[in-house]
Parts: C-alpha cells; sequence; structure tokens
C-alpha cells in the first residue's frame, strides 16, 4: 500500500518492453543500419504517447532518466539559462527533495530563492504567490499532486498567473500524470516531470517537457553527444522509453476506470478506519485531492509504533496508497490490522489514559528530567 | 470476415477469463480477471457490428498479452503474498 513510493509493472507495459530487451536491442541513434532504425522508431513512438497523455508536441518530449533527472534540469537549466537578467525563484515548502536540493544548490550560486508555505490544509495561497513574483524571477516550481499528503495544487490557476506576469512554471507531475487529466495547454505549463515508475512504467527512466511555443530555453545538464537535440546527451535507453510510452498509452485508456476504483476503494478505507476508531484525522484539504494518497494521523498513537505493528502491509509513516492493482481485499485487512493496532497501543498510552479520564492534555505541567 | 457473433464473443470472454486465472501474481490476477468483467459488461449493450469487431479484436490482442505474461509470471514464480495465505483468510472479519 505505497504506490506514492513505487508502482508495479502493468503487464501491459512489460509486453511491449520484452522485444526491445531481447531481439531488437539496437541504438536508436544508429542511423546507419535497420537496428537503428527499428529502434529509433519504437522510441518515437513512445515520444508521441507521453505527448498525447498530457497535450504536447512530441517534439516538446525529452526522455531523462527520471522525475529527478527532470526537476534537477527544469530547475538548473531554466535559472542558469537566464541568469543574467533573471535571478529569483519560486518554489513551495513542501516539494520533493530533489526540488528542494537544486534550489538550495542555486543559493550557493547567487540565485535568491523564495519558498512559499502551505496553508493548514496543504494548498499554497495564490495571493502569497502573487506577491512573491518579482520583476527577476525566472521560475516557478510547484507540485500537481503532493506524494505525501496528496493535496492537488490549483494547477491552472497557479498557470494563469505565472503567464499573465511572463515568469515560466514548471510542475512536479510524477504523482499527477496518468491519474489525473493533465492539460500542458489548458493549464498554461510550461515544463513538467514525468517519472516512470510511478504509473506502472519500469524504474530508471522518465520525461522532461519543455514548451516550445512560447520558447523555453534551458542550460542542460548533461553534455556529450547531442541526443534528445541537445536537451540531454546520453543513448535514449529504448526498452525504457518504450515502457514509458507504453505506460502513458495505458494510462490515458484506464484513466476515467482507474480513478473511479481508487476514489471507492479510498472512501472504504477512511470511513472503515474512522467510524471504528476516534480522533483519526486525515490531512491534506478534502476537497483538492486525489484520492490515491490517504494521510491519516493517530491521536495519541506515535506513528513508528504504529509502522512496525503493521508488519505485513506496506506502508509508509501513516500514508495510504492506493493504485491501479489495489483490491477490496487488501484495504479490508489494511483497515482491520490498523483498528486493531491503533486500539491496542492506545490501552498502553498514558495520554490516552489521561484523556479518557477527562484530563486536559493542554493543562498539564510536564517535568524536567 | 463475418462479425462476431454472440457465441464467439462469450467464447472469447471465458478464455480470457480461464487465462487470467492462471497469473501467478495476486495484483496481476485478481486486475486482469476485474478489468475483463467491467470492459465486457460495460459493452454488452452495444449492437454496432463495426464497433464491436474493434473491441474483439482488441481483446483478441489482450488474450495474446495476457498469455504470454502469464507464462513469463509462471518461469520467475514467487511466494504467495499474506492477502493470499488461506489463514489470514479467516482473519478477515469484516
Amino acid at each position: 500500500m505505497d504506490v506514492q513510493a513505487t508502482t508495479p509493472l502493468d503487464p501491459r507495459v512489460l509486453d511491449c518492453m520484452l522485444p526491445y530487451l531481447m531481439h531488437y536491442y539496437g541504438n536508436p541513434h544508429s542511423r546507419t543500419h535497420a537496428y537503428g532504425w527499428e529502434s529509433e522508431s519504437a522510441m518515437e513512438r513512445a515520444r508521441q504517447q507521453v505527448a498525447s497523455l498530457i497535450g504536447a508536441d512530441p517534439r516538446e518530449i525529452f526522455f531523462t532518466s527520471g522525475a529527478t533527472e527532470s526537476n534537477n534540469l527544469a530547475i538548473k537549466g531554466v535559472a542558469r539559462f537566464y541568469k543574467s537578467r533573471k535571478k529569483h525563484i519560486i518554489t513551495t515548502q513542501t516539494e520533493h527533495k530533489c526540488v528542494l536540493d537544486s534550489c538550495r544548490y542555486l543559493e550557493t550560486e547567487g540565485f535568491r530563492v523564495t519558498y512559499l508555505p502551505v496553508k493548514s490544509n496543504g494548498l499554497i495561497d495564490l495571493k502569497e504567490l502573487e506577491n512573491a513574483l518579482q520583476p527577476d524571477t525566472s521560475l516557478v516550481s510547484i507540485m500537481t499532486v503532493n506524494n505525501e499528503i496528496g493535496v492537488k495544487q490549483p494547477i491552472s490557476d497557479i498557470g494563469q498567473i505565472c503567464s499573465s506576469r511572463k515568469v515560466f512554471f514548471h510542475t512536479d507531475a510524477a504523482q499527477a500524470v496518468g491519474k489525473i487529466p493533465m492539460d500542458v495547454n489548458d493549464m498554461k505549463i510550461d515544463l513538467m516531470s514525468i517519472s516512470g515508475h510511478k504509473i506502472y512504467g519500469p524504474k530508471g527512466v522518465g520525461a522532461i517537457y519543455v514548451r516550445r511555443r512560447p520558447r523555453v530555453r534551458l542550460e542542460p545538464l548533461q553534455s556529450g553527444g547531442g541526443q534528445e537535440r541537445g536537451m540531454r546527451s546520453g543513448t535514449v535507453p529504448t526498452p525504457l522509453a518504450v515502457g514509458l510510452g507504453a505506460a502513458c498509452e495505458v494510462s490515458q485508456q484506464e484513466m476515467e476506470y482507474d480513478y473511479k476504483r481508487i476514489s471507492v476503494l479510498a472512501d472504504r478505507l477512511v470511513t472503515k478506519i474512522m467510524t471504528e476508531i476516534p480522533d483519526v484525522v486525515m490531512n491534506g484539504d478534502p476537497e483538492h485531492h486525489y484520492p490515491g494518497c490517504i494521510n491519516l494521523s493517530f491521536a495519541y498513537v506515535e506513528g513508528e509504533s504504529l509502522l512496525m505493528a503493521l508488519k505485513d502491509v506496506a506502508l509508509s509513516s501513516g500514508r495510504f496508497g492506493i493504485g491501479r492493482f489495489t483490491t477490496e481485499e487488501e484495504v479490508d485487512y489494511t483497515v482491520q490490522k490498523c483498528i486493531q493496532h491503533v486500539k491496542r497501543l492506545r490501552e498502553m498510552s498514558p495520554l490516552w489514559e489521561m484523556v479518557q479520564d477527562g484530563v486536559d492534555l493542554k493543562s498539564i505541567k510536564w517535568t524536567q528530567h | 470476415m463475418a462479425a462476431s457473433s454472440r457465441a464467439q464473443v462469450l467464447r472469447l470472454y471465458r478464455a480470457m477469463l480461464r487465462e487470467s486465472q492462471r497469473f501467478t501474481a495476486y495484483g496481476y490476477r485478481t486486475y486482469a480477471i476485474r478489468r475483463i468483467r467491467d470492459a465486457f459488461r460495460e459493452n454488452k449493450h452495444l449492437k454496432d457490428s463495426e464497433e464491436i469487431q474493434t473491441l474483439v479484436n482488441k481483446a483478441r490482442t489482450n488474450l495474446e498479452i495476457i498469455h504470454r505474461q502469464v507464462t513469463i509470471g509462471q518461469l520467475y514464480s514467487t511466494q504467495k503474498l499474506v492477502i493470499e495465505s488461506l489463514e489470514n483468510r479467516d482473519n478477515l472479519i469484516i
């Protein structure tokens, strides 16, 4: 139940990849023979599949090693290209480590970074974003769906603000692509990071979308033979690219079906837990939320103890992940175990005992040791 | 080629379910069976023979995919998941 960390390969994706891992092993950049040509055509087909999922042109899609590389490319690449006139970047405090780390690194290069806080529901304040924009802001980077809480940021609104102020808008859409409809033109997105292994594709591959009209320029990170129009040198791993393309195509077909099913299972999980045990809080705005990522806080229970007690369920820190292959049985099993262990841990908790006796925890004077 | 008859579609449906039962991976097996049932159910009212034929062809392709992936799964199979073992079946009270 940790699909935010990674997802299994969809069998349809593996089926597309295998021929390129076995017989069709050509380098897609070899121009002189059939091995190269067939590998190239598979790569270009995959590029079209990725583009089609997000409403982009295939020439705007570049294969990378994953969303981390795409994020690095977007942030460092754009910042460095425009550094002669623009020195300011805006992001949020809840971004993925690779985004935050890239920004921190840019600060050592002399850039200024504003880390926008989020409201208690996990969403950014659009007014704060507008106020943070400066004449020398080159880029705003805000993730679409948060991987810990599952909140969906108001991407279209952010895109609108950025485009009206002529600032480039990058979004880390690793958890959103293929799960909710994304359109780079409707949402006015200039750069987007895509991850293969979050959408039932292979690990080790991702993509970056870079808008052509109006043109977004960036300084490449990886130097070499000029592959991917110079954006990202290095032989494109055809089997992985084919896998990413297939995963995108399958996701496009299955999006509605998966979304409906996952919503039902998410409701089931939350309702069952909340009716059985009190003092459970679901983190994140309930309306602007992707159902497949549920983050719960159980009052008076220590997180690590609960995670260790739930030893035969793969969970991460209060986050329940529901995906395409999650079954009702798995949800019921997880719910049952969760309820059982929360009750048990609360029995052991002195705080819980005090609350049951009617003590107001805020009135306690804790002694020092 | 004549359009697929009701009997042919049913035969295909049963063949797909039968093949999907052979997946060794719990998640793939349950997904395939569920998806096939829901997809055939969703389209059972269709009358246009061209539409039906397109879907039948898609289903035949998927059947071939399932067959290949089932075989591969059997070559690389692993232990059963917690959710699949019998003792836990009895523990599911809810």
